[in-house]
């Protein structure tokens, strides 16, 4: 272990049918169209033995084997069955990345010894996945690119640290994974095995096949490395609970995420960290896995509060947890933390307030969605749509609370409605004169007589946004018979920016945009 | 027998009392309106750690949320406020712009707006922040008619609100009052800006601060009322509206048994 990292990779293939090794099985490919002609993708092993290979076009085949089972490739669910055994891998190792359409890399390092050793846990994943009717190859190596390559060629052998060169040195070109152009160049130039690659001089092979078959070349033989690129950013604590027996009921899940909660709060006290975002992932034993994910808007430090936030956000998930036959590991990750800054409590009040009122917050987020729970932020423009953003109350709480809103002029009655649409709604207007205020109007479907009105307030659009034509809004306050007060504007300035046509008279927009209290 | 028909009645009302006043807690803590005649009949003002309920017609959404904005600002006072609202309801009466609140003389930065998916949420929501005694209100807008909304959640959000302290205050434009365990219940309509002498232009003439016509229908210790009420947004409370020469407005012909038109003790300016 030289480098420090163990990869393991495993190449799966769904299979059409049933084991393959059986030999009663029919021969049966799945097809798919590349160059305009449908070929060969995937094949089990009674047709490789009839000797169809991938790539093979489709009439071909047929001409092999008339009786042949042909089946349609369907990439879409490929991937997704490949997410989800990666899912289902994250119970060895959190950092799982995909390779390819068929394989994984799964970087154990550190990990082997919680599964009983290297060739324990590669028996225990073939097994489970074979279950379940997968074929699956695997090993393990140093570096990821020379695990691959005994994957494809001699599957189950684990090299041990610094046998990488020596593993690799008789397998074909072709288990490296260069790209095709590259293994035919190879195979031509006489150079059959990675053995026979290795020995040539490397500024020779990278003047023919590029620095980048260099590279590849150097980390199937262990003499550099690269890290994988995990699919899930690396959570900065985890705890996780196994079950010999899987676990059914309700009352076991919350008494463990209950006892989960409390480890994980634990390990992070040492460390004065507080969670920002948690995960809890429920593995089932069939294989699903279902992740639930909570984000506090301050670093959460008691084992309680997140207990609560958990529960809260399971009773509120619209299809409810599914334990099936039972959940075999539940893990709980604190995916974001920060360092937690102590207050000292004063005899101040209102710091103690804030903080219950941002707890408050969470609980509601995590049962609605945070971009459900809002807080509001004065904007620096005239237009009444854009001049308040609402933000999300989880991350911007504390900045609201602090934010500096226009002073209203004193004895003035309000000049902006409590109520704001957010699309404008366009009612028929009529008007005394072109450009004064509304005399009547009808708003959805009822007509309103206007008795008091007050205005126009011109608000000019933004020419620095290019937003298409936007037109002057010329703003009315008017009260009708019932007393009712709206807030209409007519779209654009008669006469100016509104131009009269020659046969026909153009009449103004008019549209409501709030309601007054 | 008229003695004996009273001193049965007289037990009863005192059994009520006992059950309704819970041991410990006396007389709620009120927090007045400005308006003297309302504050007069509801011995003081609005009760804190209750329940009031605030109805209005759908047109007249705007005029209520108003009403609810100003009640939530006397209970409130500075600490923070939580407004529920379905989302249904922004696309009916427009969403609460935080412009036209501090143009009511009211802190936008105490306000924390919840977008419920559904009345279920909503009032689950209210009835976890209703627990949480560092706000200062819990205003919950519920647009329609809401089954979920029975005596069984009211009861349930009125307990918490006691427990707690905290008030909640129910906004249900185009609803009919249901029976519930609400402390007030209000009424409210537009009422017309005064005029104004000056300006003889009829059209032309200014308003001023929003005027509105709150009836009390429901009092659990008191009488009921309707005054003309308006908004004052510099010192944040209500006033008597001044010189309105309009009649209390007129009963409306189709309103139901629960709610009647005028209360029993009519008591408008």
């Amino acid at each position: 272990m030289a480098s420090g990292s163990r990869e393991e990779n495993a190449s799966k293939q769904k299979e059409s049918d049933q084991a393959a090794n059986d030999s009663g099985v029919a021969p049966c490919i799945v097809v798919a169209k590349q160059n305009n002609a449908l070929q060969i993708s995937a094949l089990n092993d009674a047709a490789a033995r009839l000797g169809l290979e991938a790539g093979l076009p489709l009439a071909n085949a047929r001409a092999i084997c008339p009786d042949i089972e042909v089946f349609d490739a369907d990439e879409a669910a490929d991937t997704q069955v490949l997410n989800h055994i990666a899912d289902w891998c994250d119970r060895f190792t959190p950092l799982v990345a995909l390779d390819g359409p068929q394989g994984l890399f799964l970087d154990i390092t550190g990990c082997a010894h919680l599964f009983g050793g290297e060739a324990l846990m590669l028996a225990t994943l073939c097994g489970a996945l074979q279950r379940r009717g997968f074929v699956v190859a695997a090993a393990i190596a140093g570096t990821p690119v020379c695990a691959r390559a005994l994957t494809r060629c001699s599957p189950g052998r684990i090299v041990a640290a610094g046998g990488e060169a020596e593993a690799v040195t008789p397998l074909p070109v072709f288990a490296l994974g260069a790209a095709d152009a590259i293994t035919r160049g190879l195979r031509r130039a006489g150079l059959k095995t990675i053995g026979d690659v290795a020995s040539r001089s490397r500024p020779e092979i990278a003047a023919r096949f590029g620095a980048e078959f260099t590279n590849l070349l150097e980390q199937a033989l262990g003499v550099e490395d690269a890290p994988i690129s995990p699919r899930k950013p690396l959570p900065d604590y985890i705890v996780e609970k196994r079950f010999a027996e899987p676990v059914t009921t309700d009352t076991v899940i919350s008494t463990v995420l209950a006892g989960l909660a409390r480890t994980l709060v634990t390990a992070m006290e040492r460390q004065g960290k507080g969670a920002r975002q948690l995960h809890a992932s429920f593995f089932r034993t069939d294989g699903a896995v279902r992740t639930i994910a909570v984000e506090t808007g301050q670093p959460v430090t008691r084992a309680a509060v997140i207990d609560r936030l958990l529960r809260e956000r399971l009773d509120a998930i619209a299809d409810p947890l599914d334990p099936g036959f039972g959940f075999d590991l539940i893990r709980l990750a604190a995916s974001r933390s920060e360092i937690v800054v102590q207050q000292q409590r004063d005899l101040d009040a209102s710091v103690h307030d804030n903080d219950e009122v941002a707890a408050l917050i969470d609980r509601i987020a995590a049962r609605i969605g945070g971009n459900r729970v809002l807080v509001h932020l004065p904007q620096d423009t005239h237009l009444p749509e854009r001049a308040v953003l609402a933000v999300p109350a989880l991350h911007h709480f504390v900045l609201s609370a602090h934010a500096d809103w226009p002073r209203r002029t004193e004895g003035e009655p309000p000049l902006r409605p409590l109520k704001l649409f957010e699309r404008p709604e366009q009612i028929q207007v009529i008007a005394q004169v072109p450009d004064g205020p509304p005399a009547r109007f009808v708003w959805r479907r009822a007509a309103h007589a206007v008795v008091r009105a007050e205005g126009p307030e011109r608000i000019a659009m933004e020419w620095w946004r290019a937003q298409g034509e936007m037109l002057t809004r010329d703003y009315f306050r008017v009260e009708d018979e019932a007393g009712l007060r709206f807030w209409v504007y007519r779209d654009g300035l008669y006469d100016r920016e509104i131009v009269q046509e020659e046969d026909r008279i153009v009449q103004p927009n008019w549209f409501m945009h709030g309601l007054f209290a | 027998m008229t003695g004996a028909r009273m001193s049965t009645l007289a037990t009863l009302r005192g059994s009520i009392a006992r059950i309704e006043a819970d041991a410990g807690i006396g007389a709620p803590d009120r927090v007045t309106l400005g308006h003297g005649l309302a504050d007069a009949t509801l011995h003081g003002g609005l009760a804190l750690g209750a329940m009031h309920e605030v109805f209005a017609e759908g047109r007249q959404s705007a005029t209520a949320t108003g009403f609810v904005a100003g009640l939530a600002r006397r209970v409130a006072a500075r600490r923070p406020l939580l407004w529920v609202r379905q989302d249904f309801a922004a696309i009916e009466s427009g969403a609460l712009s935080m412009s036209g609140w501090s143009e009511l003389g009211l802190d936008p930065r105490q306000v924390v707006s919840v977008h419920a998916p559904d009345v279920d949420a909503a009032l689950r929501i209210a009835a976890d922040a209703l627990a949480c005694d560092a706000l200062g209100a819990v205003v919950m807008e519920i647009w329609g008619e809401a089954r979920q909304f029975d005596l069984v959640a009211s009861r349930k959000l009125t307990l918490t609100a006691r427990a707690s302290g905290v008030t909640a205050l129910l906004l249900r434009p185009a609803a009919v009052p249901q029976p519930s365990t609400a402390e007030t219940r209000w009424i409210v309509r537009a009422a017309h800006s005064p005029p104004d002498t000056a300006l003889s232009n009829k059209v032309w003439q200014t308003w001023g601060a929003p005027v509105l016509d709150a009836q009390l229908v429901r009092n659990r210790h008191g009488p009921t009322g309707q005054w003309i009420m308006e908004w004052n947004c510099d010192e944040c409370l209500f006033r008597e509206a001044t010189a309105h020469p309009q009649p209390v407005a007129a009963a409306t012909a189709d309103r139901s048994h629960q709610a009647p038109a005028v209360g029993w003790q009519r008591r408008a300016s």
